[in-house]
Order: structure tokens, then sequence, then C-alpha cells
């Protein structure tokens, strides 16, 4: 038989041999398996069209309008350095569209343009600045470590480019001298223009995605009330047993936490404030962006008004003849989604680009982040709900108290237990970073990921640990980079990664 | 006899480049040759920082995107 052939033998007893051994009796490996499907319909039904689809358009036109050429300037052999650093730490995500442009980006910029610094600075923020992630980060993670990812993120690259330069700074590299191949400049559209254009589409993707307030006022079915804050909603609300976990905000018991079961509310209203008004009043908000927007892509770039004025239609209709509770909502969006696609897709110029470019990451991203949220369903369940790692493992490592690792080794009492209570932050965020900086993390997969370590235990210090080392980094990247800078620079830069992410880690677990 | 090299380590965008360079040298039925940069430093001696990017004869046509085929047809002309 030849190797071929061979090969589909192997394959076929492989699969043989997984099917036979296939734990379906245990309860852990079925649960494991639901699991693994609970998450990724929540996803599709909480995540995909309302954030990651208007994400992709973002993404994609971050890549085609935002001029590469005039941010090259500032990463060039005469940008002024001061600056390079930070034009550096923002444009990963602008510059680095596609994943292996980073490498030849990263060693341009270091033999070519601003230097080892700035070029480190780039390297680092290529795939930590990614601007799906972070959007992806803040919603499904939440606010806090969305927006502490991103200011890690962005300080991260400028101290370690900084460093790495003055570590370097004897090392007077001859530049290599010749035309630099810069890209064309584009279509010139005023910056002001850009700006709103941007604008008006983070407003429809930041108001349709506005979060329910927390502070509730709770009408039982018995005829108590009182006001709490919701610290954990059920995902769904009208399943048995479904309870919301609260903490009261007023009364003798103030700050007591409680669970109340979904069945025995009879109202629940939220508080007034400015954040129950915006959220209220959501949906109208993000149809005024969207208007803005149709008007944007008539007067700006060129698409017929008519085309414009029929994709708008089926969306209208839809949002004024169906309700606007829950998932309903998703019809109108998805026509409208469509709409746009149809409009830009048959588009011969920019609109074109545009959706190529926003098609090529859904592309390249959706399937990833399909296994990557199958796999952390499977491995580690959503919060309350284990997977296949048991919670207690995860509370071990990375937990916010020694208390389990302690419990679970046996090492509790005496010495020991002094010692690690006073290093246990330390040595949680110091743990996160490192297993980050070695694994490999798909686009956008380190989301699901960590949202199954945090509902399993882990603390909020190590989870931003893990958010600001993992993409970064990753064993095979490591191996290229040192292919490119050379071992001892590759360890200098690993390292710094890994200092600066237990450092960030600590200051957020302690202080956020 | 024209020489065309396409610069890119691999990805998708390389690719297309590539594909895209070769329909349209054979649609105007130029004489080519089409050679495959992917190592880094030979595509930074070309002075190019940005891949994929497209060398005709020498002189850096395109660099940060994969153009149709049309657009490559004005560049080898």
């Amino acid at each position: 038989m030849d190797r071929n052939q061979l090969k589909r033998l192997a394959a076929y007893a492989a699969v043989f041999a997984g099917l036979f051994f296939l734990p379906v009796g245990s309860q852990r490996f079925r649960n494991s398996v639901l699991e693994a499907l609970h998450l990724a319909n929540w996803y599709a039904r909480e995540h995909v069209l309302l954030c990651l689809v208007p994400a992709f358009f973002i993404a994609g036109a971050i890549g085609v309008f935002v001029s590469q050429a005039s941010v090259m300037k500032y990463l060039g052999a005469k940008a002024n350095k001061v600056l390079a650093y930070g034009v550096a730490a923002v444009s990963g995500s602008i510059l680095a569209v596609c994943s292996c442009t980073v490498l030849p980006l990263f060693a341009g910029i270091w033999r070519m343009g601003a230097g080892l610094g700035p070029a480190t600075a780039f390297l680092y923020s290529g795939p930590a600045i990614n601007v799906l992630a972070i959007i992806l980060t803040a919603r499904i993670l939440g606010l806090e470590l969305g927006i502490a990812r991103a200011v890690g993120a962005i300080s991260f690259s400028v101290i370690i480019g900084l460093i790495m330069h003055l570590i370097y700074r004897k090392e007077e590299l001859a530049k290599a001298s010749g035309q630099l191949g810069m890209p064309k400049p584009e279509v010139s559209r005023p910056l002001t223009h850009n700006a709103l254009f941007f604008f008006v589409m983070v407003g429809v993707l930041v108001f349709a995605n506005w979060g329910a307030p927390n502070n509730w006022h709770f009408a039982l079915s018995d005829g108590t009330e009182f006001r709490a804050a919701v610290t954990k909603a059920p995902e769904d609300a009208s399943a048995p047993g479904a309870a919301y976990r609260v903490k009261l905000l007023e009364g003798p018991d103030q700050g007591k936490e409680l669970n109340v079961e979904a069945s025995r509310i009879a109202q629940k209203t939220p508080l007034s404030g400015t954040w129950t008004t915006i959220w209220r009043s959501k949906w109208l908000v993000t149809a005024g962006f969207a208007a803005a927007f149709s008007l944007i892509l008539i007067f700006w770039f060129a698409v017929r008004w008519w085309k414009v004025v029929l994709a708008a239609i089926p969306p209208i209709v839809l949002a004024l003849a169906l309700p606007t509770g829950g998932l309903w909502v998703l019809i109108p969006f998805a026509a409208a989604v469509i709409g746009l696609s149809i409009i830009l897709s048959t588009d011969k110029g920019e609109g074109g680009e545009w959706f190529s470019a926003t098609w090529g990451f859904a592309k390249q991203i959706l399937p990833l982040l399909f296994f990557g949220v199958l796999a952390a369903g499977f491995l580690l369940g959503r919060p309350d709900h284990e997977g296949l790692i048991p919670s207690r493992y995860v509370e071990m490592l990375v937990g916010d108290s020694p208390n389990r690792m302690l419990e679970m080794t046996g090492w509790g009492g005496g010495a020991f237990e002094g010692f690690a209570r006073s290093i246990w932050p330390l040595w949680t965020n110091f743990f996160a970073s490192v297993f980050g900086a070695f694994m490999y993390f798909a686009t956008l997969t380190e989301v699901p990921i960590l949202q199954g370590l945090i509902g399993a235990g882990m603390g909020k210090g190590p989870a931003l640990a893990l958010l600001l080392a993992g993409p970064a980094l990753s064993l095979p990247s490591m191996l290229v980079i040192a292919g490119i800078m050379g071992i001892r620079k590759t360890v200098v830069y690993v390292s710094l990664v890994v200092v600066m992410a237990t450092i960030s880690g600590l200051l957020f677990g302690t202080f956020v | 006899m024209k020489r065309l090299q396409v610069l890119g380590p691999g990805c998708p965008k390389c690719k297309a480049l590539a594909e895209n360079t070769e329909a349209a040298a054979k649609a105007l039925g130029i004489e080519y040759t089409l050679e495959k940069v992917t190592d880094i430093k030979e595509i930074m001696k070309l002075g190019v920082m940005m891949t994929p990017a497209l060398v005709v004869d020498g002189q850096v046509k395109v660099v940060g995107k994969a153009p149709d085929v049309e657009a490559i047809k004005a560049f080898l002309a």
C-alpha cells in the first residue's frame, strides 16, 4: 500500500479508536457536550448578529479606508521617534490587516524604518490591539476587562518598545538604503468625513449592544418588594429553576446577596437613571445612527440613493411589524445587514473593496471562533455549569484565593500556608501570564476560553494577565520571531511581556 | 520578457495576488517569469514593508493589497 492509502487507513483507525473509547457513559462527558452546544447557542443568539457582524464591517472599513500610506509615514526612517511609538502602539490593527504581514512589517520598521523600539511596539500591538477582540472582550467579559485590555495593550506596546530600544540602543544598525515601496494613497476623503463614518458605525455597534441596567426594583408574587443590583442573570429566565443572583441595595440587609427564582418575580422594573433611559431607547438611537449611516453611504460613498432606500425598506417594515423584545429584534437587524451586504458586494468601487475586506475577516475568523466556542464550552462549561475540567482545578491554579489549592494539596496549615497566602496574587498572575505567552490562541478564541475560565473561578487579575499575554504570543510565534530578531532579543521581549502582564494583572486584581 | 515577483510569506492575500498576476499576464499575452518571494530578508531588500506586493522588472508596483486582474493588467502594460 502506498503512503496515501496508509495515511487514510491510519485516519480510519484513529476515528474508530476515538469513537470506541468515547466515554459516553460518563455523566460529566455528556454534560460537557451539552455545555459546548449551550455556549455555541448563546453566542449565536446574543453576540454574532448584533456584535460580531457590525464589528467585521468596522474592521473591514479600517482595513480599506484608513490610509496605510499616511500611517507608514510615521514609522519610516525619518519619522519623529516619539510619535513613532504612539503610532506603532495603536496602528497594529490598521496595518496588520493580514496576520502574516505583522512579521515583514516588523522587520521593515526595524531595519528600514523607525528602529527596534517602534518595531517591537508594533510587533506586540498588532495581535494585541485587535479591534474585533477588544469589542468582543468588552461585550462578553465586561466593560472593565475590555477597557483594561485596550489600555493595557496600548501602554504595553509603548513601554516594551521603549525598553527594547534602551537595552539595545548601542546597536547601530545600518539602515538599508534605497527606495521604500509604499502603498499608493487611496481615494482621498476629508479626515472629518472618515471620522464621522467610523463614529456612526461605532454608534450602531455600541447602542445595539447597550446592556440592561444593573439596578432593579423587584416585586415578588408574594407581595414583597425590594431594590437590588443583579450580579448574575439567568440565561433563560423561563427555564425551570432559573434564578437571579442579586445584591440588596437598601434596607437592613443591604449588601447581602441572595438568589431569587424567576418564577417568583411578579414584576421587575429598572431603577431610573441615565443608563436606564439610554437602555429603554437603545433601538431608537441605533436606528438614528443607521439612518445617518445610510446618508453617509449616499453622499460620501457614491452609493445610488434608490439602492439604499430599497435596502432600508425591509428592516423598517420588519422593525415596525414585529415586537421589540428579546430576540425578535434580530430579524430586522439581520435584514439590514443583508441589505447592506447586497449593496456593497455589487458595488464596483470602494464599497466592493470594503465588502471583500469584511468578508475576508469573516471567513478567516468565524470558523476559528466556532471551534473555539465549542472547545471552551466542552472543557470549561458555563458559570455554574461545569465542563470536562472541574472548576476546582481552575480555582486551584488561578483562583482568587489559595484556599482551594491548600485544600486539594493538603498543604494547609503552618509555614507554607502563610507563604502561599502572601504571594498568591503574584503567583496566579505570573502563572496566567506564562501560560498565555506559550499557549496559542487563534484570533478571538481567547474570549470564550476566558469566559469559561472566569466562570470556573479564575480571578480578574489573572484573567487580564492572560488577555494581555495570550493573543500576542505563542510558542510557534516565538520561534518565528527568534528567526528574525535572534534568540536573545526574543527572550528579552517575551520576558518583558510576561512581566508587564503579571504587573497589570496584579494592579487590576487589587484595585478594580 | 517581464520579470514578475510576488512578495509575501504565503497568506491568502499573497496567493490571491499571485493568481491574479498570472491571470493578468496570460490575458495580456506577454512573456513573463513569475517568482514568489517568501523570505522576509529578500522582501526587505526590495524595499517593501507591507505584503503582499508586486514587483515588475525591479519596480515596486503594488504594496499591501491584492488588486483584481483588471487593475494588475494596467501595471503590466
